[in-house]
């Protein structure tokens, strides 16, 4: 089964600052990117799809309001990967990618055999299974943030959400985590749903883009009808120009210099 | 990859439970009378054999022994139990739901509220509950500590941990102050209600057992019931609602159940420190941080060390007594601060 979100005419303040307004998109199937400048609304737009953040309008998931589903049911559908996430507490992997099984656990409900599979199935699919019986406290970023991915796998989500994802870590853990959720959402089918402030990481790893600027879409479609010399100049205001990668053959954006207005 | 934890922690359980009826036995030996004890002269020991054939019911043993052991003992040692697991439990729920070293069972201000309760009753003299009103005083002014507490911190329906904490501060700030006043305008009253703050189980009686029993059970059973929850909820709250966790729902329940067992105990012990803060750190570095083997450890350890610290304050200086919280504190915290130089686990301080 295929989800599809619909989004739509969302609009959200934070007391009287407008974040968003009227916001309307279908994803379904594909790797959609946020991009944008800081403060045009990525990371808000995501935390309304994610349903902590109340907005206004509607944002349905195979047609249902996600603000009629409860925790548990919006967990199982989708999986949410934050920037970066800080456990001073000393718990193993394995306990962390578990909890990602929460959502189908009534109270006193244990762990299972099944579980464990599930747990070790997303191990292995970010590449930490020989972590499992590690600290997490003792992990590097790179490690942590693939056992955080391991989780939110383990949610067996349709949907997947991502909040600049490697923004924090360096390149080779920037494409190796790219390159598995790539994998991964073809294998399963999953939609997925990815902030960026790398414009180059963007067009690399997804199907679609969405540009944001000061809370509305300024551009919305394929990789090389969004990331344009013109629309990086208004939204972003420096100059660019963009080639073609050598190899990808997807938009490259070469930064130029600051636009006088 | 094994199931693994399980066996370990029904192990874990296991040895507890026994070393806390072992530490009910004892305790039950220890005093003026008992077969441990320096004893009064001219007046016979009462025996081991005696106390279990008294607890058994059986052989005909005189009424004062039986009165010493059924009547002021047992009960003392059953109120120090459950005083014990009910702070300590309640204060590991409260560190893993602050994510805070510093939390305790009083981090909300519940001990100035109930202890604002109790001396208003000192001073005034009240007495519309008979004997209990005292204790309900300090029962009422806990819970309506944090039902203020919580309300200060509620914005657009969500209480951040911060500023609960920060109001916790304040409003246990404001009944200290009302009892700095309370002491101020005391007379003779003054030296009770020092040492109802000094806390204590010198009170006890199957009455009060009686009373807090329910709650305390009920309490800790709920908390228990969070224990997955507050897993999830270490690793952050917004992380947690991903998870499929109603944190706000979470964080009201845990804290309604965690504030309602210790406003039982403190309205029958008054304030006894260091126990609700220091278990569960003691646990976590003996079984770890999950809170499905932390919460119910802590709960039967507070239960063993508040009786074997009751014990001492009843035997130091026979046959007078100290307040349990100056033994707490006197004994607990080199073993602490030992366990703390030996495995740091948890990179918390």
């Amino acid at each position: 089964m295929v989800v599809k979100i619909k989004v739509r005419n969302i609009s959200f303040a934070y007391d009287s600052i407008e974040a968003l307004k009227d916001v309307t998109f279908e994803v379904k199937k594909e790797i959609l990117g946020i991009i944008g400048p800081n403060g045009s609304g990525k990371t808000t737009l995501l935390k309304c799809i994610a349903g902590v953040l109340k907005s206004e309008g509607a944002i349905l998931i195979d047609d249902m309001q996600i603000n009629m589903l409860d925790r548990k049911e919006i967990a199982k559908k989708m999986g949410v990967v934050p920037q970066a996430t800080i456990i001073t507490f000393p718990l193993t992997v394995l306990d962390i990618v578990l909890m990602g099984r929460n959502p189908y656990k009534k109270k006193l409900e244990f762990i299972t055999e099944q579980d464990i599979k599930i747990a070790e199935n997303a191990m292995k699919a970010t590449g930490i299974y020989h972590l499992a019986h590690r600290l997490v406290t003792e992990l590097s970023g790179g490690e942590l943030q693939k056992v955080i991915i391991a989780r939110a796998l383990a949610q067996e989500p349709e949907i997947l959400l991502l909040d600049e994802p490697t923004s924090h870590l360096d390149v080779s853990h920037q494409l190796e985590i790219l390159g598995f959720i790539k994998k991964l959402a073809i294998e399963k089918e999953l939609t997925v749903i990815a902030v960026f402030h790398d414009l180059n990481l963007a067009a690399n790893f997804c199907d679609k883009l969405m540009l944001l600027n000061k809370g509305k879409i300024f551009a919305i479609g394929n990789v090389e009808e969004v990331i344009t010399s013109e629309n990086i100049r208004k939204v972003y205001n420096v100059n660019v120009e963009i080639i073609k990668h050598p190899v990808t053959k997807k938009p490259n954006v070469i930064l130029i210099s600051p636009a006088k207005d | 990859m094994k199931a693994y934890y399980k066996k370990r922690w029904l192990l874990i359980i296991a040895y507890l439970s026994i070393a806390l009826l072992f530490s009910i036995f004892l305790a039950l030996m220890i005093g003026v009378m008992g077969p441990i004890g320096k004893g009064i002269p001219d007046m016979e020991k009462i025996t081991a054999k005696e106390i279990f054939e008294i607890l058994l019911g059986k052989g005909n043993w005189p009424a004062t022994h039986k009165s010493i052991i059924l009547e002021i003992r047992l009960p003392r040692i059953f109120l120090a139990g459950i005083v014990g697991a009910a702070l300590a439990t309640a204060g590991c729920a409260m560190q893993g739901l602050f994510r805070n070293p510093m939390a305790s069972p009083y981090i909300l201000g519940i001990s100035s509220g109930a202890a604002f309760g109790a001396s208003l009753v000192i001073v005034s003299g009240l007495g519309i509950f008979g004997i209990y009103t005292m204790q309900i005083s300090a029962f009422l002014f806990a819970l309506i500590d944090v039902f203020v507490v919580y309300n200060i911190a509620k914005y657009k329906g969500v209480t951040p941990i911060e500023t609960l904490l920060l109001a916790g501060i304040a409003v246990g700030c404001f009944f200290s102050a009302l009892v700095s006043f309370m002491k101020y305008i005391s007379g003779e009253e003054l030296r009770l209600i020092v040492f109802w703050l000094m806390g204590g189980l010198w009170g006890s009686s199957w009455y009060k057992v009686y009373i807090t029993f329910p709650l305390v059970i009920l309490g800790i059973c709920v908390l228990l019931l969070f224990s997955r929850e507050l897993n999830i909820m270490l690793t952050g709250e917004t992380s947690a609602m991903h998870l499929g966790v109603d944190v706000e729902a979470t964080k009201k329940i845990i804290l309604l159940f965690a504030t309602l067992v210790t406003a039982a105990v403190v309205s029958v012990s008054g304030i006894i420190g260091f126990v609700g803060l220091i278990i569960p750190h003691i646990m976590r570095i003996v079984v770890g941080p999950d809170h499905r083997i932390l919460l119910p450890s802590s709960c039967l350890t507070g239960a063993i060390f508040l009786i074997f610290a009751d014990t001492l304050t009843r035997s130091i200086i026979q046959p007078a007594e100290m307040p349990v919280g100056i033994i707490t504190a006197l004994f607990g915290v080199p073993f602490f601060i030992y366990l703390l130089r030996r495995k740091r686990k948890v990179k918390w301080w």
